[in-house]
C-alpha cells in the first residue's frame, strides 16, 4: 500500500504490447507514486497566515476573480496555519496531456479519443476503418478496457499495431497511460493514433489525454436522449458518429431528435450517420479523418 | 466513480504541499457543472486520507453555481445545466463559473 495516498498497489493499470507480447504496469492514478515533485501548474502561495499573528488579522481576499469568499473560519481556529493552494485537482493529468499533445503535434500525428457507452460499436468501427484505410494511412490503436486483451487482439487481426491498456478498477484512461502506451506503440510520424477509451459516457469526459479531438459514438439501439443525460461527453466531442444505422428499421430510434439533442448540448458538434457493419456513411467518416490529419499537420506551423 | 481518482489526486496534492506536516482541514471549490458528485468525494475522502498526513482532516466543499454570459445579448445568467440557454434564446454563451475543480486551502497543524 502506498503510504502517501493509501491506494493499494494492485490498482495500477497494466499495459500489453500486442506486437511484442510485453506487459508492464501503469499507475492508475495521477500521482504515479513519484511523490515530492511539484504538481504542474498547482502553485502554492508563499505566504502562510498565522491565526495568532495580529498583523495578519485582515479580511483575506484571494486574487482569483471568481473566488469571492472570505476566510473567516481560518481565523477562528486557535492553532495551525492556513495555506492557500489554488491547485487544480486535475492539474497533473492536464500537464501530462499537454505534453502528449505537443509530442503528437511535433510528429504530425492525429490523435483521436473515441468515447461511447459499452457496446456502441467502437471496436467494430476501428476494425472496419483499419481494413478500409490501412493501405492509405498509417493507423495504430490504444485500446482501453478494464480487463482482457480481446479488443487489442481484434485490432491486431484487422491489421494495425495495438497496445492494450487494462485499467483494472479504473473507469477511464488517463494521460499517463497514453504516454506509456505511446512509448510501447511508437506511432510513426504523420500517422493516425486512435485511442479507444473505456466504454463509459461519464468519466472519460473529464480526463484530457492530449488528443486533437474526442469522437463520440452513439448507436441507434441506445436512447436518443443520451446527449442530454450525459451532456459533458457530448459537449466535449467534436464529432458524433451515429452508428448501427443498418438497424434503424428495427428500432424506435428518432434520428432527428437524437441529433437535435446533441446540438442542444453542443451547437458546434459535427454529426455523421454510419454503419460499421454495412459500411454505409463510412466514406464521410474517412473524409473527416483525412481532413483532420491535414489540419493536424498544419497546426504544427500555426 | 471517477470521484475516487479525484479524491486520490486531492490527497496527493495536499500531502505533497504539506511537506510532512499534519493537515487538519482541506477546502475545495467544486462547480455544480464540473461533473463530479461532491457527496462521493466526501465519502471517499476519509478512506483515501487514512495513513496519510491528511488522516482525520475535515473536508469542506464549497459548491459553485453555474453562470454564463450570453454572446448575443451580453446578459449574465445562471445555468443549472451545461446547456441552459440564455433568456434571449441564444445557446452560445461564455462560461463564467460552475466548472471549478480546485483545492483552495489546507490548514496545517501547528508544527
Amino acid at each position: 500500500m502506498c503510504g502517501i495516498c493509501g491506494c493499494a498497489d494492485n490498482q495500477g493499470a497494466t499495459l500489453l504490447n500486442l506486437q511484442t507480447g510485453e506487459t508492464s504496469t501503469v499507475s492508475s492514478h495521477a500521482h504515479a507514486h513519484e511523490h515530492g515533485h511539484s504538481h504542474g501548474t498547482a502553485h502554492i502561495h508563499a505566504h502562510e497566515h498565522h491565526d495568532d499573528d495580529p498583523a495578519h488579522r485582515h479580511d483575506h481576499h484571494h486574487h482569483n476573480d471568481h473566488h469571492r469568499h472570505h476566510h473567516h473560519d481560518a481565523h477562528a481556529h486557535g492553532h495551525g496555519v492556513t495555506v492557500d493552494l489554488e491547485a487544480r485537482i486535475l492539474a497533473k493529468n492536464d500537464a501530462l496531456a499537454a505534453k502528449n499533445r505537443a509530442w503528437f503535434a511535433g510528429r504530425e500525428i492525429l490523435a483521436l479519443n473515441l468515447v461511447s457507452s459499452p457496446g456502441a460499436g467502437k471496436t467494430a468501427l476501428l476494425e472496419r476503418t483499419i481494413r478500409d484505410l490501412k493501405d492509405e494511412l498509417a493507423l495504430c490503436v490504444i485500446e482501453g478496457d478494464q480487463a482482457t486483451a480481446a479488443d487489442g487482439e481484434r485490432i491486431r487481426a484487422a491489421g494495425a499495431a495495438a497496445v492494450q491498456v487494462n485499467t483494472g478498477t479504473g473507469c477511464h484512461l488517463e494521460a499517463d497511460m497514453i504516454a506509456q502506451a505511446v512509448k510501447a506503440l511508437k506511432p510513426a510520424p504523420n500517422s493516425v493514433l486512435l485511442i479507444e477509451n473505456v466504454g463509459n459516457l461519464v468519466c472519460p469526459a473529464l480526463f484530457d489525454l492530449g488528443e486533437r479531438a474526442k469522437v463520440a459514438i452513439l448507436s441507434v439501439t441506445e436512447g436518443e436522449d443520451k446527449p442530454l443525460k450525459y451532456p459533458h461527453m457530448f459537449r466535449a466531442a467534436a464529432l458524433l458518429l451515429m452508428n448501427k444505422t443498418d438497424l434503424l428499421p428495427h428500432v424506435d430510434f428518432d434520428m432527428d431528435k437524437a441529433i437535435a439533442h446533441a446540438r442542444e448540448v453542443n451547437p458546434e458538434i459535427e454529426v455523421l450517420q454510419i454503419s460499421a457493419r454495412s459500411g454505409a456513411g463510412l466514406e464521410a467518416w474517412y473524409g473527416w479523418l483525412r481532413r483532420e490529419l491535414d489540419l493536424a499537420k498544419q497546426a504544427v506551423f500555426a | 466513480m471517477h470521484e475516487l481518482g479525484i479524491t486520490r489526486n486531492i490527497v496527493a496534492i495536499v500531502s505533497d504541499a504539506a511537506k510532512g506536516r499534519r493537515v487538519s482541514r482541506v477546502t475545495l471549490e467544486v462547480g455544480k457543472l464540473a461533473g463530479v458528485m461532491t457527496g462521493a468525494i466526501a465519502f471517499c475522502f476519509d478512506v483515501v486520507a487514512a495513513g496519510t498526513p491528511l488522516e482525520g482532516a475535515s473536508l469542506e466543499i464549497r459548491e459553485v453555481e453555474g453562470r454564463a454570459r450570453c454572446r448575443s445579448c451580453g446578459t449574465e445568467f445562471t445555468t443549472p445545466t451545461l446547456y441552459t440557454p440564455c433568456g434571449c434564446g441564444a445557446r452560445d454563451a461564455i462560461r463564467l463559473q460552475g466548472e471549478e475543480l480546485k483545492i483552495t486551502t489546507m490548514e496545517l497543524e501547528a508544527a
